[in-house]
């Protein structure tokens, strides 16, 4: 399962956190602390996947912003990675070529993404498709 | 300015925009704490907020908090808004509620109460939001009011899709906060239906949930229907078809054990393979991962299922991965490195993943990241064996002068693991061990240098050749203390072995070991301590040199009262040894061989990587070396393991007491005529305890007897009691005793195997000339499994002798049929008896034999000096 969500840009500001486990406010800080510093020092010729206390964390870079997954050790990496980018992709595609400040602004608004495509740390939605069409509807209501 | 929708909250983006132009963290800190003034006044304040205020402000909050700021108000509003009608409304109220939710706060009531009404709506936009709050939420209390609820939104027919994905990953998050609370009934049973469902994000969401019900209990969901997918269009990612529900599927039947018909699966399996070695539809990046996460999650059932029919595919697998080594994507790489490791463990692929070895060692040199480099040091781990022992050795040598601290430690363990278990030339693992001492020293731990010191003292071959390589190491100007401690040990006991050459003679060993002796901490210096007594009675010639620093006020006067009390002692013994030479001699006699157990080392393995283990655990054959002193024996007894000298001792005793109560006269005798003691070495993965020469079994009855087995039985000339037989399954101890010419054997028969149990077990000893053999407890007709049983045999001798006499045993284990010969040491010297008489009588009876007939003579050559002493003192 997927432990928590992470969108950090590289100067390790949090532009959304999402647990799926119950952690507290300051284990939740130090692990933010922790993936931003793990991640950042790596580059092109690493893997996407990296050890992690006791899990891993799966992640690719867009542009400024880090998306990490951390998940179970025995989750499937590539199943991962490519979750990352399909959420990415969705973004891409309801924002009109998302940037960082987008995710800033509608920070509201990226939650109810997030819980169209994963919940309970599993994968709710995986159709562009449909999530699409849900996201549009409920954004148009008032 | 970035898009705002049309409710968009203009106050709110205005607040952020604000905070971000703040310059410094004083100004941000007074924004925010402006804006907390003025949302708490308006919450006060007289007029009633309406819904589209209050959610801005509560908004607002939200963001505050999200920044990393206190917010200890605003809950109530946000509680209310979930009572409004409207979707924005609701769902900032309820966004708000499970970031900042704290247990205990007194508003959960009221939450839970508005959730109900949520979900009972008629709108699945508001039951989804409802789930989607719980989901999120998913405390126990949660659990408690709603577990029970849910499971009608999941099964019922009415309901939208959109209702049940959100309804069954909400159960299960509760599942996960309160397995307890499961509610019982039908609806898991309905749930698996799901699977079947048209719409796939019921299916996926559906899986995930079947997945952690049936991990919790396997036998309730054993009937899961294979579904039929429908309408992909939707769900075909950069041309693969529904990858994402394909892994889930594919690890929900491994959770399963291999279905009865196998050929639809492995058909399915196969397609996926083919689709792998089929040129790819797209050159993006994101096709080769999906195709291949489905790729990797297959050869994961594959590795599951492990039986004859998935063989095939288990050789294919490896291949596909053989490839991916060397393919440009670090993360392709890196996961068939592991995948490799996994299949290098089943037996019907390990040859093909030998084949990689190349591949693996060049990839452990040229890696740039070290996370890949730890799973080809991983996979050589488990790719090792007799064929490619030394060079993996040698190769994680070298890796092991540049590795990360941190992984040091684990790669001196499985260094000396496998250069343990796959020695041919035992002297090429002392190397070896010195080599790491020396490359990696800070971390190689207590176990390690443990061991060597055992093996060592176990193997006569190599006493020797250790002391040479640890006078020269120790000669070396850069020293490691563990290298000085596994040195004056080794020195101590086996240094005499090399006191013949000149430059290793004993006034240079001493003066070797005191240059180092201040350098070192206490623990080691009175290791030293104790070889220095050991050299005072080896060589007698230095012991003045020795005594001196013995008397020394630095160690004497020492703080340290280990060493003060070593020193002193020591001293003493050897002052008194002066005017009683045997005593020293006594004292400081050879270090007898230790007994076996479980390798520490393994056990130290086990606690930093618990999978890594898997691979050596499974016994292999052990490669019975001849020259191993033969160790000592299982624990007949529950008493603590002793050296050989021990059981000979108890059987003498029992001599006195034989017939009357056989099992009961001796203190170390087991307990009485029962089954099942407890077994020990039986965890002997080294097999250096394993005798020689494993029996041939044959699948059916063998058409000839199967050969004798006798080369155990010089050991039992002086022994009467110790292991007559061993191999990966059985294990069978003898324990003689006698008085004049009556013998009985008792032979107990210990299945080592902790699943499958000896069946059809038959053993007989016949008659041979000049013994006469009589059965006085039958063997037992079926060995359970990690249990032992005893079969007690007479024996009369009649008159002299000159064979063994054999013990036929067969029986079946686990469908292989089982035969052995083995020769029941019984020499003539055995019913031999004293017969006391003074010198007068003992000369008539010499002087009587004259005839040329009672005269033999005959000259041979001793084994060795130490096995004379052993035997004849």
């Amino acid at each position: 399962m997927i432990r928590f969500i992470l969108i950090q840009n590289r100067a390790g500001k949090t532009r959304l956190a999402k647990w799926y486990i119950h952690y507290d406010e300051t284990e939740k800080q130090k692990l933010i602390e922790d993936v931003h510093a793990l991640i950042t020092v790596r580059d092109a010729k690493h893997t996407n996947f990296v050890e992690f206390r006791d899990f891993k964390v799966v992640y690719r870079r867009y542009a400024g912003l880090f998306f990490c997954f951390c998940v179970d050790v025995d989750d499937n990496n590539l199943a991962h990675l490519e979750g990352i980018h399909n959420f990415v992709e969705v973004l891409n595609e309801y924002f009109h070529n998302v940037c960082e400040l987008d995710l800033v602004f509608n920070f509201h608004k990226v939650y109810s993404v997030v819980d169209e495509a994963f919940l309970a740390g599993e994968l709710r939605e995986t159709s562009q498709q449909k999530l699409l069409k849900e996201i549009n509807h409920l954004h148009s209501l008032e | 300015m970035p898009t705002v929708a049309k409710d968009g909250m203009r106050g709110l983006a205005v607040f952020i925009s604000d905070i971000r132009n703040c310059k410094s963290k004083e100004a941000e800190t007074k924004r925010i704490n402006k804006e907390l003034a003025n949302i708490r006044s308006k919450f006060k304040g007289d007029k009633t907020l309406d819904g589209y205020h209050k959610k801005k402000y509560v908004c607002k909050l939200l963001f505050i908090f999200l920044l990393g700021h206190d917010v200890d108000f605003g809950h109530i509003e946000a509680v209310n808004l979930l009572s409004s009608n409207k979707y924005t409304e609701k769902q900032i109220g309820y966004l708000f509620i499970s970031v900042l939710l704290n247990d205990g706060n007194d508003l959960v009531n009221l939450i839970i109460q508005n959730i109900k009404n949520d979900l009972s709506s008629r709108n699945p936009i508001h039951v989804n939001l409802a789930l989607h709050c719980i989901a999120n939420v998913g405390t126990r209390e949660m659990a408690e009011a709603f577990f029970n609820e849910i499971p009608k939104l999941l099964i019922s027919k009415e309901d939208i899709d959109q209702v049940k994905q959100s309804a069954a990953l909400c159960m299960l998050r509760l599942y996960r906060a309160a397995p307890d609370l499961l509610p019982s009934g039908d609806w898991q049973n309905r749930v698996v239906h799901l699977l079947n469902d048209s719409h796939l994000g019921v299916v996926t969401a559906a899986s995930s949930l079947i997945h952690a019900l049936a991990e919790g209990n396997p036998d309730a969901l054993s009937r899961i229907v294979t579904s039929t997918y429908q309408d992909l269009q939707d769900y075909t990612y950069y041309f693969v078809p529904a990858p994402w529900l394909s892994c889930k599927l594919l690890r929900l039947l491994q959770l399963f054990p291999p279905p009865s018909e196998q050929a639809r699966l492995i058909e399915c399996l196969e397609v996926i393979l083919n689709k792998a070695q089929e040129p790819p539809k797209s050159k993006k990046i994101q096709h080769s991962n999906a195709k291949n996460s489905v790729l990797l999650e297959a050869i994961n059932l594959i590795i599951h299922l492990d039986n004859d029919a998935v063989c095939p595919l288990l050789v294919r697998a490896t291949n596909q991965l053989g490839q991916f080594l060397n393919h440009r994507e670090t993360n392709l790489r890196y996961l068939a490195l592991e995948s490799l490791a996994q299949l290098a463990q089943c037996d019907f692929s390990r040859e093909a993943v030998k084949k990689h070895l190349d591949t693996v060692i060049q990839a452990l040199k040229t890696e740039r990241d070290v996370s890949v480099r730890q799973r080809a040091v991983d996979l050589l781990y488990a790719m090792c064996d007799r064929s490619n022992a030394e060079r993996i050795v040698q190769e994680m040598l070298a890796y092991l002068e540049a590795a990360d601290y941190s992984i040091r430690e684990e790669m001196v363990l499985k260094t000396a693991i496998l250069s343990e278990k796959y020695a041919t030339d035992y002297n090429w693992y002392v190397d070896v061990i010195l080599q790491l001492i020396r490359v990696a020293g800070d971390y190689v731990s207590e176990e390690v240098w443990h061991r060597v010191i055992q093996v060592v003292t176990n193997r006569e071959d190599i006493q020797g050749y250790a002391a040479k390589t640890c006078f020269d190491a120790l000669q070396q100007p850069a020293c490691h203390e563990n290298m000085v401690r596994v040195g004056g040990y080794i020195l101590g006991e086996f240094g005499n072995l090399i006191a013949g050459d000149q430059r290793s003679a004993p006034l240079v060993q001493f003066q070797l070991l005191q240059t180092r002796f201040h350098l070192c901490s206490s623990t080691t210096r009175s290791l030293i301590l104790s070889a220095y007594i050991k050299m005072i009675n080896l060589f007698p010639e230095i012991k003045t040199n020795i005594e001196d620093v013995l008397r020394s006020d630095v160690l004497q006067k020492n703080s340290d009262i280990e060493l003060q009390q070593r020193a002193l002692e020591y001293f003493k013994l050897s002052a008194i040894s002066a005017s009683n030479t045997e005593m020293l001699a006594t004292v400081l006699e050879e270090m007898p061989p230790f007994p076996e157990r479980e390798s520490s080392i393994l056990a130290k393995l086990k606690k930093k990587k618990p999978a890594a283990v898997k691979v050596i655990e499974s016994p292999t054959n052990g490669h019975g070396d001849d020259k191993a002193k033969s160790l000592p024996v299982a624990k007949m007894s529950n008493d603590p393991p002793m050296p050989a000298a021990a059981p000979q001792q108890s059987s003498q005793d029992l001599l006195v007491d034989i017939f009357a109560t056989p099992n009961t006269a001796a203190p170390a005798a087991p307990a009485a005529a029962e089954p099942a003691y407890g077994l020990t070495n039986m965890d002997d993965p080294f097999g250096i305890n394993s005798s020689p020469a494993a029996p041939p079994t044959a699948a059916a009855a063998p058409s000839e007897p199967p050969p004798l087995i006798d080369s155990h039985c010089q050991k039992f000339f002086l022994k009467n009691s110790g292991v007559l037989f061993e191999d990966e399954n059985l294990q069978i101890g003898i324990k003689m005793e006698f008085r004049e010419r009556l013998g009985r054997v008792q032979l107990f028969y210990g299945n080592k195997s902790s699943s499958v149990d000896i069946s059809n077990f038959k053993a007989n000893v016949e008659s041979i000339e000049g013994l006469k053999i009589s059965t006085h407890q039958e063997a037992p007709n079926t060995i359970t499994v990690g249990s032992q049983f005893q079969h007690i045999i007479n024996i009369e001798s009649m008159k002299d002798f000159d064979n063994f006499p054999v013990l036929n045993i067969s029986g079946l284990y686990g469908g292989k049929y089982l035969a052995l010969r083995i020769a029941v040491p019984l020499y003539m010297t055995k019913f031999a008896a004293t017969a006391t008489m003074d010198a007068n009588q003992f000369f008539q009876r010499w002087r009587g034999l004259e005839k040329p007939d009672q005269q033999s003579q005959s000259v041979f050559k001793t084994a060795s000096i130490d096995r004379e002493a052993g035997m004849f003192h």
